[in-house]
């Protein structure tokens, strides 16, 4: 075995039998990243950061809180009330969630915009996916654990989806609530499920890591990195970046925490859940809100819930409904626009979701699910086709030709130093 | 049967919720924007406002709304003493039990108990209202839209209905209550409590006393929180300054 000598004799002798040491020097430190990654290639650490916080604080929340019908509201403000710092633990927990998706949203788009999902790192984009998937469930049963009347509606709703699945929908729906209504039994499941459901996807952010350190990270120009000129050991360059990086983004998060801890959730999850009186309008967290505004855009039930799906769906297929060999939108003039445009696409479907499902929102809520679909199903494989993408540059140290994008000619006027 | 049915219903709850309705109308109108003491970066509570909005409280809204969630000892952060709070304690009687002898008993309430709803069970609470039942207070400043500029709005927002609208026996028409029609009479009048700190006693001062002690109950952690809040983004805000210095530092070697 090809092990690194450690001067350390203990931590020698653990390597020699178990190369820990050697593999996190090999994946943490010695890791090359391209040189030219900027500050939206933080996202992953970011997110990963998030994970943990939101696992370790979920996990002292879970010491205090009871999943019954009817303690389970109560028991939520013990926490805010008695338990020491549980106020602080919850605030943490709960808008911990938005910013998870918020990171991870970014990071998502980050690779929609440099082409990061294109060979050789398919497979790591879907594993991706996967993370998504996983993060929407356990988002959503960590909704209904306080048993609000939000919380309440909310399960009602999505786990209603499941009724438009032909022939046994509605058997699939029972099987789910673990009885004919939402009661004891489904809150039960549900936070059996919110606490297991975090490990899982900790299981799968191990793959995508595994999964990215062998093909390497992708950069802003899209191009492989040929040779050690290209890139920059991970420790300390990515260390202290990413960590910079984190800093600012925690300072988000606690401005949220302790001076708008309930502005990204809503008022109606401060009343104890009662499955006799509706709320005047049921609205998911603003996370969901793009997907909700899709399920609706329909006006069939299995219509709406497939082209939910399908929404993420298409994400999955995306490194095979992009034609395009060039990854970076920077060399790519027409997929740049249809980006930008996307973007706005899915900002426009938040909003609408945010909205009530009538007059003029249907038809807008229409209009950006048919384009969204538009972009992935029939945009991406044409444009590959019809797009006279920009000249690469030969590599990231020495973009030899001009005008190669913006940071292709800004690298040129900064001098890189060749080892 | 029944089984199948109770999930078609829900479906069409599900779709009927999935897919809106002219729910709209019911929405409240947006109160007014009050200042308060305990808004912003270093807000904390108008201790006077507290102690009088719980007077308010025990003399007039408790006759029908309980405030389950707050217990007397939390009194003490309004700027009541230990007596002071075992005192008011006092004047409630609990269930308690059962004893040695297997009986249930009433005794004189303790600062560890929380406050005595004003009825046994919803039930009871709906008989003595005409069939509404007045909710629970303690969250109420985070549990309506615009929090206590709501809870303001609505208490000193009685006005005379429509003239095209007949109010139904037993309901008020309010200004900012979702649908205008409400169940609560209007209940702050001049005079309606005898402040112990001699504060004139005007609806508005009653309703803005109560609307603050009612955002206490509901976030009784504010004052901490956002001291807390303070050093945290102080420390974060230095911290990053230095990262960004030490990134500058690193990287420089590398361009």
């Amino acid at each position: 075995m090809a092990a690194q000598q450690f001067k350390n004799p203990v931590v020698r002798w653990i390597d020699s039998r178990l190369p820990i040491f050697s593999m996190m020097n090999h994946e943490y430190n010695e890791y090359p990243m391209p040189r030219n990654v900027n500050y939206l290639w933080s996202f992953g650490a970011i997110a990963m950061l998030v994970l943990i916080v939101m696992i370790v604080s979920g996990i002292f929340l879970a010491m205090h809180y009871t999943p019954h019908t009817d303690y389970a509201f109560e028991s939520v403000e013990r926490i805010m009330r008695d338990v020491n710092f549980g106020w602080l633990i919850r605030y943490v927990h709960m808008n911990g969630a938005s910013m998870f998706f918020i990171a991870v949203y970014i990071h998502i788009f980050r690779g929609l915009y440099y082409g990061s999902y294109k060979q050789p790192r398919e497979l790591l984009w879907m594993i991706g996916v996967v993370i998504l998937l996983l993060m929407m469930a356990t988002a959503f049963m960590g909704y209904v654990l306080p048993w609000g009347q939000m919380s309440f509606w909310g399960a009602t709703v999505i786990t209603n989806l499941f009724s438009a699945v032909p022939l046994v929908g509605d058997e699939i729906v029972v099987w789910l609530w673990g009885g004919f209504s939402i009661d004891n039994p489904t809150l039960n499941r549900f936070f059996a499920l919110h606490y297991l459901l975090p490990f899982v996807i900790l299981g799968a952010v191990f793959l995508h890591v595994a999964a990215l350190h062998v093909v390497g990270s992708n950069n802003p120009l899209g191009i492989d990195t040929k040779g050690p000129q290209d890139t920059v050991p991970f420790n300390p360059f990515m260390t202290i970046k990413d960590g910079l990086a984190m800093v600012v983004f925690v300072l988000v998060w606690a401005a949220f925490v302790f001076y708008a801890p309930n502005y990204l959730g809503h008022p109606d999850n401060y009343i104890p859940a009662n499955p006799l009186v509706t709320p005047a309008h049921i609205v998911p967290e603003w996370y969901f809100l793009p997907f909700y505004a899709i399920l609706r855009a329909v006006p069939d039930k299995l219509g709406g819930v497939v082209l939910m799906f399908g929404a993420i769906a298409v994400l999955f297929v995306l490194p095979w409904l992009d034609t395009s060999r060039v990854r970076s939108a920077r060399f790519r003039p027409l997929y740049k626009i249809f980006f930008w445009l996307l973007v706005i696409c899915s900002l426009t479907l938040g909003y609408v979701g945010a909205m009530p499902a009538e007059g003029i929102w249907v038809v807008i809520g229409r209009i950006a699910t048919a384009y969204y679909f538009f972009h992935f199903l029939i945009l991406l494989p044409l444009l590959g086709k019809l797009e006279r993408p920009r000249p690469l540059p030969a590599s990231i140290s020495q973009p030899v030709l001009r005008g190669g994008g913006r940071l292709a000619s800004g690298t040129v006027a900064k001098p890189m130093e060749k080892s | 049967m029944r089984a199948l049915k109770t999930a078609v219903l829900a479906a069409a709850v599900g779709l009927g919720l999935g897919f809106g309705s002219a729910a709209s109308a019911a929405e409240g109108v947006v109160p007014p924007d009050l200042q308060w003491e305990h808004e912003g970066l270093f807000g904390t509570f108008d201790r006077g406002a507290l102690q009088r909005g719980l007077q308010v409280y025990t003399e007039v809204c408790a006759a029908c709304h309980g405030m389950s969630l707050v217990a007397f000892r939390n009194l003490a952060d309004l700027g009541f003493n230990e007596d002071e709070v075992r005192a008011f304690a006092a004047r409630y009687e609990v269930m308690d039990g059962p004893n040695d002898a297997g009986e249930m008993f009433a005794r004189a309430a303790l600062p560890a108990d929380r406050f005595v709803s004003p009825f046994p069970n919803e039930q009871a609470a709906r008989a003595a209202n005409g069939g509404a039942l007045p909710p629970d207070l303690s969250l109420m400043a985070k549990a309506r839209p615009y929090g206590e500029n709501y809870i303001y709005a609505m208490l000193t927002g009685y006005i005379d209905p429509p003239a095209d609208l007949e109010v139904p026996p037993g309901q008020y028409y309010n200004a900012y209550f979702p649908g205008h029609l409400i169940g609560m009479p209007p209940v702050l009048q001049p005079d309606g409590v005898a402040y112990a700190d001699g504060t004139t006693a005007s609806p508005e001062r009653m309703a803005r006393d109560v609307a603050t002690f009612l955002a206490w109950t509901a976030e009784p952690m504010l004052e901490e929180r956002k001291q807390t809040g303070l050093k945290v983004i102080l420390f974060l805000i230095v911290f990053a300054g230095l990262m960004y210095g030490v990134k500058r530092r690193v990287w420089a070697s590398a361009h």
